[in-house]
């Protein structure tokens, strides 16, 4: 595959949103995931800077300083969207009533265990809201790349990197394959396009089970 | 811009900043940083701004770093005159480190402290000549919190208007946490 994975994986990770859900979408890939959803998707997007009912993004006349979403990019708020402050967004993600959170990682394991915010061996200076996310959201989607830059497995038997929080995936999507964590344990429920067992067995290193749907 | 007073116009040293972040190289906070007048950072993300992540690995920027929606409620908590609070975030990672964690319900929670300052500095869209203050869309995210868990809090306002010019019920801040008010020129 030459192309750009990244639309690629927004795109199958929008699909499993449903709607009337409220969503929260992690910087990187799943930011994409608009773009991909119809006006009448009924999905609503959760900023964790304050604003719930995210729209697409600005023209030129629409642009707003007061309006962006929480990785610092112009944003539209759409009819019925609130704003809050940031005690009471956090609130509402770790009170469960966000029912989806769409993020990236560095790591994967076969038990569901997400690893997305610290390299081993660097100072850990950064986390933002992947750990409020992950341990809050009733339903947690990795969309990411099935390998890093240098072709390693992401899905791993066990994260080497620190941990963002144990067992918190459902649902993992990459450009090739969709993953779904069921009883602790990964299966693979779908190629995606021109995919194939092989090469996800290729770029997998933790094992799986195969429940083609 | 109050941080653009406080990087112009004062001395003050060995600050201790409480920030989602430090700013970018060489904007806001960033400035400050450069001056080498902070000493300590309590973030979410000090690697918005490499030169913090720098100052850290040299040894001049102390980091106390923390998931975000714990540095929110702490801040929370400081103003709420709460000793702490359990939450679940954290636990089992790198970041509850040297933190007590109980298992509460069976779940491992993670207890934090409040977190108050000396001085807080906030921005909002309009306040009145009491001290109420509105935040408009996005630009309300943690200044309301800073507002209520400082000794001093200085509130720079975009635009001022007489007592009731803002709906009660569209208060943010009601006066009593407000002790300055600056009007952006």
């Amino acid at each position: 595959m030459t192309d750009d994975p990244k639309p690629r994986i927004a795109a199958r990770a929008a699909q499993e949103l449903r709607p009337g859900e409220v969503v929260n979408l992690g910087i990187g890939i799943p930011n994409l995931i608009p773009a991909f959803l119809t006006p009448d998707s009924g999905v609503f997007v959760q900023t964790e800077n304050g604003l719930l009912g995210v729209g697409p993004r600005p023209s030129e006349e629409e642009l707003d300083p007061d309006l962006i979403d929480a990785a610092k990019l112009p944003v539209t708020a759409l009819p019925g969207a609130s704003y809050f402050d940031s005690a009471e967004s956090f609130a509402m993600i770790r009170g469960g009533h966000v029912d989806v959170a769409v993020l990236g990682a560095l790591q994967v394991s076969g038990a569901g265990d997400i690893a997305n915010w610290a390299v081993p061996g660097r100072s850990v200076l950064g986390v933002g809201g992947a750990m409020d996310l992950v341990v809050g959201a009733r339903r947690v989607i990795v969309a990411m790349t099935a390998t890093t830059a240098d072709g390693e497995p992401k899905v791993v038997p066990a994260c080497t990197y620190p941990l963002t929080a144990r067992a918190a995936a459902d649902v993992v999507v990459t450009e090739l394959a969709v993953f779904r964590l069921r009883d602790g344990a990964l299966v693979l429920t779908e190629l995606l396009e021109g995919a194939t067992l092989e090469q996800v067995r290729a770029v997998t290193a933790a094992s799986f089970a195969v429940a083609l749907e | 811009m109050l941080l653009d007073a406080l990087v112009e116009t004062s001395e003050a040293r060995g600050l201790t900043i409480v920030s989602n972040n430090i700013g970018e190289p060489g904007r806001g906070l960033g400035l400050l940083l450069r001056q080498g007048r902070i000493r300590r950072g309590v973030s979410s993300f000090f690697t918005s701004n490499p030169e913090a992540v720098e100052a850290v690995n040299a040894g001049t920027l102390e980091a106390t770093l923390l998931p975000q929606g714990t540095f929110a409620e702490a801040i929370r908590a400081g103003g709420a005159g709460l000793g702490g609070f359990y939450t679940p975030v954290g636990a089992g990672t790198l970041l509850a480190e040297g933190k007590e964690e109980r298992l509460l319900d069976g779940v491992p929670h993670v207890l934090e402290r409040p977190i108050n300052g000396d001085v807080a500095l906030v921005y909002a869209a309009r306040g009145d000549e009491l001290g109420n203050l509105w935040y408009r869309k996005t630009a309300r995210n943690f200044n309301p919190l800073m507002a209520t868990a400082a000794t001093l809090t200085i509130a720079e306002v975009g635009e001022l208007v007489p007592a009731g010019g803002i709906e009660p019920e569209s208060v943010h801040t009601p006066h009593l946490y407000v002790d300055l008010l600056v009007v952006r020129e």
